[in-house]
C-alpha cells in the first residue's frame, strides 16, 4: 500500500482547493496519470499521480482545500501493470461501446474550460468570455450509436422504416477537446473534412505554418481511399501508376474535349492501376443453379422488404461469401510483403461495388458473418443509398474482406474483375440465365448464375481457389450449407 | 383540438429559434416556429441587444455633444422627451419584430402563437388564445431563452425594483440608481441611465467590473465610467434591501462602500438563467444540467435523439450569435449533414463607451494556461482615426502562438471596438497569422488599422510604435 501526497505544485505554492477526482476507488492508475484538479492561487492544475497501482482509498473530495504533503490517495502497487496500451486498443476493437479517451496518450494540460464556479451572488457576469468555445464532443456515451448497423442479435422492428436522414450516426467524430491547439484550417475546411468523414486533426497541411487547404483534405482522403502509403513525395499521385507515355495530339484527327477528372475517377484510376501492376491475377469461372435460392428470394423477399431492406441476389451473395471466407481463410488476407508475412483477417467484412452517378465507390458490410439475411438486406440497401446520395464516410468504405461486383443488373455472361487491392479476391457476377440442365434423365430449364472469381495467385493456389468457387457454387444450390457451416 | 404536423418545430422565436426555423424552411423542410410573442424576436429583439443599444446610441449621441465644447461647438443641455424616447426605442423593436415575422411568413413557416407543453418525443400541445392545438413533429428544436436572474434574498416586491426587461422599458429616469452588479447588462443600462442624468452607483461583489474579461481592457473603460457614474463599488455586497419613502435603502458590506444609503431605484443585473422548465420536458429523455442547461452533445442533440436544443438554454456563452449558429448546425444535423458546433472563436461585446470586444484564447486564459503566446499591443493613442474623433483612449491587442505567430485571440476596447472585432473572429477561424494581418493593407485613416498594426508590433515594427522586438523574427 502507498501514499500518494500533494506534490510541490510550485513556488509559493502551498495549498489548493480540490475542483475534481479525476479517479475512482478500485480503478488502476498509471505514473502520470492526472487524479485530480487543484484549483490554486495562480492556475488550476490536474496534479500527475506520481505512483501506479489499484487506487485504495481517495482521501479527499472535491471542495477540500489541500496542502503540500497531504495524502491524497493510496494505491495498491502490486495490482499495477501499466495498462495503458493494452486497454484502449480493446476497447476500440470492441467497437461499441465508446472508449475512454487513453489517460497516457497525449498528456494535455487540462480540460480548457473549467466551468465557472457558482457564485452565490453571481457577479452580474452573464456574459462570461467564451472560453469553452474551444471544441464541443460530439458522440456523448449512450447517445447515437456509433458506427452503423443494428445489433447482430436484435433484428430492426419491421414497423420502423429506416429513417434516412434522422440520425445519421457521428462517422466522423470531431475532435476531442483536449486535443491540443484546434487544427489550423479554416470553418470551410473544416466542414469538407466533416462531411467526407475525415479527421481534420489527421491532416497534414501544406500551407504556411501547416495551414490545412481544401486540397489538403481531398489529398488525405485520396490517401486513405488508395491505401498508399504515405508521404509519398510527389504532392499528386498521378492517376496512373507508370509514369504515363506522352500522348499524341489527338487534335490532328479530329475535334476532343478535354474535362477534369472528377475525385472518384481519380481514386478509382489509381487504385485500378496499383491493383492491376501488384496483383498477379487470375480468374476462374463457374455456374451456380440458382433457382431453388430463387424460390426462396421470392418468397421471402416481402418479408424482407417490410423490415425496410431488399433481399436481392447480392444480399444473399454477401452472406454466402461471409460464410464462405470462414472456410477458407486465406480468401480473408492481405500479403505483407515488407515482413514476408500473410495477415489473416479475424473479421468479416463485404464489400460491395456500388455504381453511381459519379463513378464505382465500395461500401462495406462490417461483420457480415454476424448478421442475418434481413440485417443484411437492410444494410446493402442502406449503404447503396447513401452511396447514391454521396453520404457514404470513409471509413464505410475501408477496412473490407474481399468484395462482390455485381453487374447482373445488366447483364454479360463473365468479366474478370480486377482484385480490391489489399484484399485478395473478388467475385463478380453477371444475370443469371434460363438454361437447359440435365437433370433427373431429362433437360430441365435451370436458372444458371455466372460466377467469375478473380484472386491474388501469389496468396492464392488455383485448386484452393477452384475448391472456394466450389463452395460457393454448393451454397448456393443448397443454403442449407450456410446453416450448417456458418 | 387543432391538430398539426410538421417535420420540424422550433419552440422559442429567439435569434435562434427563428433563425432555425427560417433555416429549416430554406432547405424544404416543413416548419412549425411556436412563441408566445405575435411576432418573432424573442428577448434580444424585444428586450434585450435591440432595445438596449437603441438607448446606447441616444446615450452616445448625449455624450458627444457634451464632450464637442471641448472642440469650440458648445450645445445646450439636452432637453429629454421620455416618453417620445420611449416611443422611438419601441418604433425599433416593433419595426423588426414585424419585418422578421414577415421573413417567416414569405418563407411559409407555419408560425404558432401560444404556450408549448412537450407530450412526448415527438408531439407538443400549444395554448393560444384561439385554443389548443397538437403539434406532432419529427424533429423539434428547443430555443427557450434565458431570463433575469434574481437574488432571493434581496427580492424586493416594489415597483422601485428594476431588472433588465423593465429597466428597458424606462419608466423615468430616476434622480439616483443602484445598479447590482458589474457585468456588461449592469454598465450598459448604468450607461444608459447616467447619461441621461441619473446619479448611478455600481455595486460589484468581486474586485473587478466584468470578471472574466482581460484586466487591461477593463481599465480603459472603467477610467470613463468613474467620470460617469457616481460612485462603483467594488468588492463590495449588498446584504439588504428595504423600501423607505419614496425610495429603497440598500445595506452594504465590504470595502468599497458607505455602509447603506437611499436610492431612488435599484437595477439588479446579476446574470441570466436557462429557460429550461419547458412544460412535459419530463415526457421526453431531454436531460437538464445542474446548472439549469438542456444538455447536448456537439449537435446540439439531447438524449431525446428527436430533440435538439440551442441558445441560452443549451449553455454559455448566452449570446445570441451562439444561438444562431447552434440553429444552422442543429438543422443540418436534422438534414443528415456531419455538422458539429465547434467555432474557434466566438465574439463577444460590451456595448458601453468605449466598448469592448474579444473573442478566441484571452491573455487571462493564456496566462492560466500557460500557453505559448504572445500578445502584440497598439494603444490608439498612436492611431490616427481615434485622435481625430478625439477617442485615444482604446487599445488593440491580438494574442498569438509565440513560435507561428498564428492569430489564437484578439481583445479591444475602444470606440467601435464591436464592429473592429469580427476581422479578429475571421482571423481566429481562418488561421491567420500575424503575417497575414500585417501583410492585409488596411484603409486609412481607420480604427481598423489598429489590428494591422498591432500584427506589426509582434514583429517589432509597427510604423506608429516603437517597440522593438524581443527577440529576432523574420
Amino acid at each position: 500500500m502507498t501514499e500518494f501526497k500533494l506534490p510541490e505544485l510550485g513556488e509559493n505554492v502551498t495549498t489548493g482547493d480540490v475542483l475534481r477526482v479525476l479517479v475512482k476507488p478500485g480503478e488502476t492508475i498509471a505514473r502520470d496519470q492526472p487524479v485530480i484538479e487543484l484549483e490554486t492561487e495562480k492556475a488550476t492544475v490536474e496534479v500527475p499521480s506520481s505512483v501506479a497501482g489499484i487506487v485504495k482509498d481517495i482521501r479527499v473530495k472535491p471542495g477540500d482545500q489541500v496542502q503540500v504533503g497531504a495524502v491524497i490517495l493510496t494505491v495498491d502497487e502490486n495490482g499495477s501493470g501499466e495498462p495503458t496500451s493494452a486497454e484502449p486498443a480493446q476497447a476500440a476493437a470492441g467497437g461499441a461501446k465508446p472508449a475512454e479517451p487513453p489517460k497516457d496518450a497525449a498528456p494535455e494540460p487540462r480540460q480548457p474550460q473549467a466551468e465557472p464556479k457558482p457564485d452565490q451572488q453571481p457577479s452580474g457576469d452573464q456574459r462570461k468570455p467564451p472560453a469553452d468555445q474551444k471544441v464541443v464532443s460530439m458522440p456523448r456515451a449512450a447517445r447515437p450509436e456509433p458506427a452503423a448497423a443494428p445489433r447482430p442479435s436484435e433484428p430492426p422492428k419491421a414497423a420502423e422504416p429506416p429513417r434516412p436522414a434522422a440520425a445519421p450516426a457521428p462517422a466522423a467524430a470531431p475532435p476531442p477537446a483536449d486535443r491540443g491547439p484546434a487544427a489550423p484550417a479554416s470553418p470551410g475546411v473544416r466542414r469538407l473534412a466533416r462531411e467526407i468523414g475525415v479527421d481534420i486533426n489527421e491532416v497534414q497541411g501544406t500551407g504556411p505554418d501547416g495551414r490545412i487547404s481544401e486540397e489538403d483534405v481531398k489529398e488525405h482522403a485520396r490517401r486513405i481511399l488508395s491505401s498508399l502509403p504515405r508521404g509519398a513525395a510527389t504532392p499528386r499521385p498521378s492517376a496512373g501508376v507508370p509514369a504515363a507515355t506522352p500522348l499524341p495530339d489527338f487534335t490532328r484527327w479530329g475535334e476532343v474535349e478535354r474535362q477534369p477528372m472528377s475525385n472518384i475517377r481519380r481514386t478509382t484510376s489509381v487504385r485500378l492501376s496499383h491493383a492491376w501492376n501488384v496483383v498477379p491475377h487470375v480468374t476462374q469461372f463457374d455456374k451456380a443453379d440458382m433457382t431453388g435460392m430463387e424460390e426462396l428470394r421470392r418468397k421471402y423477399r416481402e418479408q424482407v422488404q417490410e423490415a425496410g431492406g431488399d433481399l436481392t441476389v447480392t444480399a444473399l451473395l454477401v452472406k454466402v461469401l461471409a460464410v464462405a471466407v470462414k472456410q477458407f481463410p486465406q480468401f480473408n488476407a492481405s500479403l505483407d510483403l515488407e515482413s514476408d508475412e500473410i495477415i489473416f483477417k479475424k473479421y468479416v467484412n463485404v464489400g460491395i461495388a456500388v455504381d453511381t452517378e459519379r463513378g464505382l465507390l465500395v461500401p462495406v458490410i462490417r461483420h457480415a458473418d454476424q448478421k442475418n439475411l434481413t440485417q443484411i438486406a437492410i444494410e446493402v440497401h442502406q449503404l447503396a443509398q447513401r452511396a447514391r446520395e454521396r453520404k457514404l464516410t470513409l471509413e464505410e468504405m475501408s477496412g473490407g474482406s474481399m468484395t462482390i461486383s455485381n453487374l447482373g443488373g445488366i447483364g454479360g455472361t463473365y468479366f474478370s474483375p480486377i482484385v480490391n487491392w489489399p484484399e485478395v479476391a473478388i467475385l463478380g457476377v453477371s444475370r443469371g440465365i434460363t438454361e437447359p440442365v440435365w437433370r433427373n434423365n431429362t433437360f430441365e430449364p435451370r436458372q444458371l448464375l455466372p460466377l467469375s472469381l478473380s484472386y491474388d495467385h501469389r496468396l492464392i493456389d488455383g485448386a484452393d481457389a477452384m475448391r472456394f468457387l466450389r463452395w460457393v457454387v454448393d451454397a448456393i444450390e443448397q443454403p442449407f450449407l450456410l446453416s450448417l457451416v456458418g | 383540438m387543432a391538430r398539426e404536423a410538421t417535420q420540424v418545430a422550433v419552440l422559442g422565436a429567439g435569434p435562434g429559434g427563428y433563425a432555425a426555423a427560417y433555416y429549416a424552411a430554406d432547405l424544404g423542410m416543413q416548419v412549425a416556429l411556436i412563441d408566445e410573442e405575435k411576432n418573432p424576436g424573442g428577448v434580444c429583439l424585444y428586450r434585450g441587444c435591440i432595445p438596449s443599444k437603441a438607448l446606447l446610441h441616444v446615450a452616445k449621441v448625449i455624450d458627444e455633444a457634451r464632450h464637442a465644447g471641448a472642440w469650440g461647438v458648445a450645445f445646450q443641455e439636452p432637453a429629454i422627451d421620455i416618453a417620445k424616447l420611449r416611443a422611438h426605442k419601441q418604433a425599433i423593436v416593433d419595426k423588426l419584430t414585424s419585418g422578421v415575422g414577415q421573413v417567416g411568413r414569405l418563407r411559409k413557416v407555419k408560425y404558432v402563437q401560444g404556450r408549448a407543453t412537450l407530450t412526448g418525443a415527438h408531439s407538443m400541445t400549444v395554448s393560444g388564445s384561439s385554443g389548443d392545438t397538437e403539434i406532432e413533429f419529427e424533429h423539434a428544436v428547443l430555443a427557450t431563452g434565458s431570463h433575469p436572474t434574481r437574488i432571493p434574498s434581496l427580492a424586493l416586491d416594489s415597483p422601485r425594483m428594476l431588472d433588465s426587461t423593465s429597466a428597458l422599458e424606462l419608466p423615468d429616469v430616476p434622480r439616483s440608481l443602484l445598479v447590482i452588479g458589474g457585468g456588461y447588462i449592469g454598465l450598459e443600462l448604468g450607461t444608459v441611465y447616467a447619461t441621461l442624468g441619473s446619479a448611478v452607483s455600481v455595486v460589484e461583489m468581486t474586485p473587478g467590473l466584468l470578471p472574466g474579461v482581460d484586466r487591461d481592457l477593463v481599465n480603459v473603460l472603467q477610467k470613463r465610467l468613474e467620470k460617469l457614474f457616481a460612485r462603483i463599488m467594488l468588492n463590495t455586497k449588498v446584504v439588504r434591501l428595504a423600501e423607505e419613502g419614496n425610495g429603497i435603502r440598500a445595506v452594504f458590506e465590504g470595502e468599497g462602500g458607505p455602509a447603506d444609503e437611499r436610492f431612488d431605484r435599484v437595477l439588479m443585473a446579476v446574470g441570466r438563467r436557462p429557460n429550461s422548465k419547458i412544460p412535459g420536458l419530463d415526457s421526453t429523455r431531454a436531460q437538464v444540467s445542474q446548472k439549469g442547461f438542456i444538455e447536448t452533445d456537439g449537435q446540439r442533440r439531447t438524449a431525446e435523439p428527436s430533440i435538439f436544443a440551442i441558445g441560452d438554454v443549451a449553455g454559455e456563452p448566452m449570446l445570441a450569435h451562439k444561438a444562431s449558429h447552434e440553429a444552422r448546425v442543429a438543422i443540418d444535423a436534422i438534414a443528415g449533414h456531419q455538422a458539429v458546433f465547434e467555432p474557434l472563436a466566438i465574439p463577444a461585446v460590451v456595448f458601453t463607451e468605449p466598448e469592448i470586444a474579444w473573442c478566441g484564447l484571452t491573455e487571462t486564459q493564456a496566462t492560466e494556461r500557460g500557453a505559448e503566446v504572445d500578445v502584440a499591443k497598439f494603444p490608439w493613442g498612436a492611431l490616427s482615426r481615434a485622435i481625430t474623433v478625439d477617442r485615444p483612449e482604446g487599445l488593440t491587442k491580438l494574442v498569438l502562438d509565440r513560435s507561428s505567430g498564428r492569430v489564437l485571440g484578439v481583445g479591444i476596447v475602444g470606440s467601435g471596438a464591436g464592429e473592429l472585432i469580427a476581422e479578429g473572429v475571421l482571423s481566429v477561424e481562418m488561421g491567420a497569422t500575424a503575417e497575414d494581418m500585417r501583410l492585409t493593407i488596411h484603409p486609412h485613416p481607420t480604427l481598423s488599422e489598429s489590428l494591422m498594426e498591432s500584427a506589426e508590433v509582434f514583429f517589432g515594427q509597427s510604423t506608429h510604435v516603437y517597440k522593438p522586438a524581443k527577440s529576432r523574427r523574420k
